[in-house]
């Protein structure tokens, strides 16, 4: 409908009024016949953005890492050396903290998917359009409630005394690792329904009606037509809270207790220690996480549903 | 495949009680916004408007707020040129290192946020010499939106397909008209989709934010954190926290109509 409206004021303006040698048609008609040029100019300037504020960044810590702290003075040496990273590899603490940090996105990651799962599907494929319209604006509005509001929420009903005390007759989880998970699948589960809801929307009706129509189960369907179709959904999914997880360092703050997630040593050595070398060497433990992570899923094309 | 009627009931079930589950922490928030209790103890002794007035009143608040309203908007505009930009050249064109675009636009989101963040604060303050300040909240936040412009509109650019644009080119259209008249019409709603994304991604950081915003700046997360734990500010944080949901209502329902529109003209 608006493409047919731009198409006919295309032919009024152009066909009708004959095209002036203007600069700027010269260079129009420059671009249209050399696509690599019109390429060119639609890549340069994000493509300088990304590399030069991104992956400089990113480089630049890489480098930091292998700085190191004077301890006396504070400031930092740029004498190379490997002790930052040796310390992180093999320190106990910090395998600790890693295999902790894993172990809780793992789970959020888990429980928002087998949560979502449900919902994306009654929305995509049972709910009438009109319904479908208002659970996917009741899935989004929390998101824009502030995260900090939600996670301090959550501290409160998991509170002494608070909701979840008085419905359970004083089993409160109280706070630590699992009110962690909680709150953090919680956070997150709007980011994992929202793309599994879009890739379920992409499986066709007519797909599942063949399939029962050949005789196959619900149950059989699910697993042979529509979970192959869902995986890149999911996986993509998946990214979100997996990756949210790995870096949080406030929502522990909020109700995990004493825990410290990597994201909570990053912070200390940023601010209280007074350490970035140490810090940045830190922060590549999730960068490699994430990009083993990434490589794996990207054969199975999530990438491109983010 | 028909489901059968215990498998819908058993659905809508799990999606009621769900969103249930969603809402009780925002529905404890809105009740305690009321509540005459200063360090929400539950349930509210009583209630009142007393923190209805002062969030109104709170000049931090109100600056925080405008600070990120600023911030938000510079960044989704930035997002939106650079996503178009870079979604109608991976979309449109096959090239060497085509892969490695289209990792690099999601790699800022892909990547923990404390990860971005320390990256960017050494990169500033180290290697940039830039004071932190708004400036490089807003460069680091449009980092991290590109990605949403970029799915909404690449999405929309493969179902788009290239005969209209085609056809304008036939027709005479230089590149320029052909995007303004043709191309840009169709991306709109999927702009707007992914502009709103971006600017509530924005509006709600506070990891990235903390690392890049230096000292002096406070954008309304940054407010909420320092005034969470203090008993007589924690009740105006709720009606903050309210007033977010509720005028958050408004894009989120144009979005969809404007959406739900084009579904039915197809």
């Amino acid at each position: 409908m608006v493409g047919d409206q731009g198409l006919v004021s295309v032919t009024e303006r152009d066909v009708v009024a004959p095209p002036r040698a203007t600069a700027a048609r010269r260079i129009s008609t420059f671009l249209s016949s050399h696509a690599r040029a019109r390429l060119a100019l639609l890549l340069s300037a994000p493509l300088a953005w990304l590399v030069l504020v991104y992956i400089v960044a990113l480089a630049a810590l890489l480098i930091t890492a292998l700085w190191t702290v004077d301890s006396f003075t504070g400031e930092i040496t740029q004498t190379w050396n490997l002790d930052n990273i040796i310390e992180v590899v093999t320190g106990s603490l910090y395998q600790a903290v890693t295999l902790r940090t894993i172990g809780v996105a793992l789970l959020v990651t888990v429980v928002d998917i087998v949560i979502a799962l449900p919902i994306a599907f009654f929305m995509a494929k049972v709910a009438s359009p009109r319904l479908q319209r208002i659970l996917v604006i009741a899935v989004l509005m929390p998101l824009w409630a502030s995260y900090l509001v939600k996670a301090y929420a959550w501290r409160s009903v998991l509170a002494e005394g608070g909701l979840a005390d008085s419905v359970s007759g004083g089993n409160s989880p109280g706070y630590g690792l699992p009110a962690t998970i909680v709150t953090l699948a919680y956070l997150w589960l709007p980011y994992v329904i929202l793309p599994i809801y879009a890739g379920l929307e992409r499986v066709p009706n007519s797909l599942l009606e063949a399939s029962s129509d050949l005789g196959a189960s619900t149950g059989r369907t699910l697993r042979l037509i529509v979970l192959p179709m869902l995986w890149p959904a999911i996986i993509a999914g998946s990214i979100f809270s997996f990756s949210l997880s790995l870096g949080d360092y406030i929502t522990v703050n909020i109700v995990g207790g004493a825990n410290q997630l990597l994201g909570n040593l990053v912070y200390t050595n940023v601010g209280a220690a007074n350490n970035l070398p140490l810090a940045a060497a830190i922060a590549l433990i999730p960068i490699a996480i994430m990009v083993v992570y990434l490589g794996v899923v990207r054969r199975t094309g999530a990438l491109e549903n983010l | 495949m028909k489901l059968s009627r215990p498998a819908r009931v058993t659905l809508g079930t799990i999606t009621i009680v769900v969103l249930a589950v969603i809402y009780l922490p925002l529905l404890v928030v809105f009740i305690n916004s009321f509540s005459t209790s200063a360090n929400l103890t539950w349930p509210p002794p009583g209630f009142t408007l007393e923190w209805w007035g002062k969030a109104f009143r709170n000049q931090g608040a109100l600056n925080a707020l405008g600070t990120s309203v600023q911030i938000a908007l510079a960044s989704t505009a930035v997002a939106l040129v650079l996503g178009t930009l870079i979604s109608l050249a991976l979309q449109r064109f096959r090239f060497f290192g085509r892969d490695f675009v289209n990792l690099l636009v999601i790699l800022p989101i892909a990547l923990p946020g404390i990860v971005t963040g320390i990256a960017l604060n050494n990169f500033f303050r180290t290697i940039m010499d830039v004071r932190l300040g708004i400036l490089t909240i807003i460069v680091a936040h449009a980092t991290f939106c590109i990605v949403t412009v970029f799915n909404n509109v690449i999405a929309r650019l493969r179902r788009m397909g290239t005969s209209l644009e085609e056809a304008s080119a036939d027709l005479g259209a230089g590149v320029w008209t052909t995007f303004r008249l043709v191309t840009f019409p169709q991306l709109r709603s999927a702009l707007f989709a992914g502009g709103l994304l971006a600017f509530a991604l924005s509006f709600d950081e506070i990891i990235v934010t903390t690392f890049t915003a230096g000292a002096g700046v406070s954008t309304l997360p940054i407010w909420i954190l320092d005034n969470l734990f203090r008993p007589n500010q924690a009740p105006i944080v709720n009606v903050i926290a309210v007033v977010l949901v509720l005028v958050s209502i408004i894009p989120i329902y144009i979005a969809q109509r404007i959406g739900g529109q084009e579904h039915v003209a197809k």
